[in-house]
């Protein structure tokens, strides 16, 4: 299935957001994730699948001001 | 300082970002003497695992922010994510209405605090000094006010000094916080003397040749900026008033 991940096109065979994480390497418990552009929460990664062309962003702490 | 039923008692809070170094950083946060350092959320890249055990060491309470979020839903969407990674409910609400200005979003800003309060946050809204917009801020469920010294980065200082002391003098009671466009530790200061809370900021103090000693000035700034407010400054006067008594001066032939 091809999504997009922080913005880039990949061919994923993963079919749920947990998943997804540990095929693409993230380190799951220092992230935070959304699909088209709702929040998904770390519980709720298991259970939601992913379709075709999916959204996904991860995101980590980073430098702010 | 209360805020959100948190005592603070530093009134500099400082960001993060564009430091020449993570270890200036950290000493830069040390010698600012703050309690509270912002942060944001960007896609996973290089160094993101030290940058958190950075912040876990200052020992900072994290206030996570919007920051380059155009639209409310935007900005509800990362605050959310803020809040499952950072473990805070605290959300420094910026919605950017412009992209060469950052001036703040007033009506996507209100929306998007609407819902995060009512989520349980504790919004910390970048604003403006509009005092209708403030007051809908409250009435959403704000428990303080961001308003801005001026454009982001850009070391203004007060652009407003007058409609600050303004809304100063509307909101008495509510924690206010200057964010945004403090260039040099003489308008920190001056912020404080107008009355504000705090200062946050973050540009003056990383872009400075010396980031450690301008967060020490800055700190030294905010502090005594907030004791000539108590102390309670002498009124402003047009004409001149000698200092030394006339009276029982020598009459010289």
């Amino acid at each position: 299935m091809r999504l997009e991940v922080n913005g880039e096109a990949v061919e994923v065979a993963a079919t749920n957001l947990a998943d997804l994480l540990t095929e693409r390497g993230f380190d799951a418990a220092s992230v935070a994730t959304a699909l088209n552009g709702d929040f998904v929460p770390a519980p709720a990664r298991a259970a939601t699948a992913l379709g075709e062309g999916a959204k996904v962003e991860v995101l980590a702490p980073m430098q702010g001001g | 300082m209360r805020l959100y039923g948190i005592d603070i008692a530093s009134r500099l809070f400082l960001g993060t970002a564009q430091y020449p170094s993570p270890a200036i950083l950290a000493e830069a946060i040390a010698a600012s003497g703050t309690e509270v350092i912002t942060v944001s959320l960007r896609r996973e890249g290089a160094g993101g695992a030290a940058f958190r055990e950075l912040i876990a060491a200052s020992g900072c309470r994290i206030l996570p922010n919007t920051a380059g979020c155009h639209t409310a839903r935007d900005a509800i969407t990362t605050a959310r994510m803020a809040r499952e990674l950072f473990g805070t409910a605290w959300i420094k609400l910026e919605v950017i209405g412009h992209a060469d200005t950052l001036q703040p979003d007033p009506f996507a800003l209100l929306e998007a605090a609407r819902v995060l309060c009512a989520e349980g946050f504790s919004v910390f809204p970048y604003t403006t000094e509009d005092l209708i917009l403030g007051e809908k801020l409250v009435e959403a469920g704000c428990e303080v006010l961001m308003p801005w010294g001026a454009p982001i980065g850009s070391g203004q200082g007060l652009r407003n000094p007058e409609g600050l002391r303004s809304m100063r003098a509307h909101f008495p009671d509510l924690p206010l916080v200057i964010d945004a466009g403090i260039g040099a530790p003489s308008q920190a200061a001056l912020a404080m003397e107008l009355g504000f809370d705090a200062v946050l900021l973050n540009t003056a103090v990383a872009k400075a040749t010396d980031p450690v000693a301008m967060a020490r000035a800055f700190g030294q700034a905010v502090g005594a900026g907030r004791v000539a407010r108590e102390a309670g400054l002498m009124p402003r006067r047009d004409m001149a008033q000698p200092s030394t008594p006339i009276f029982g001066m020598a009459e010289f032939p």
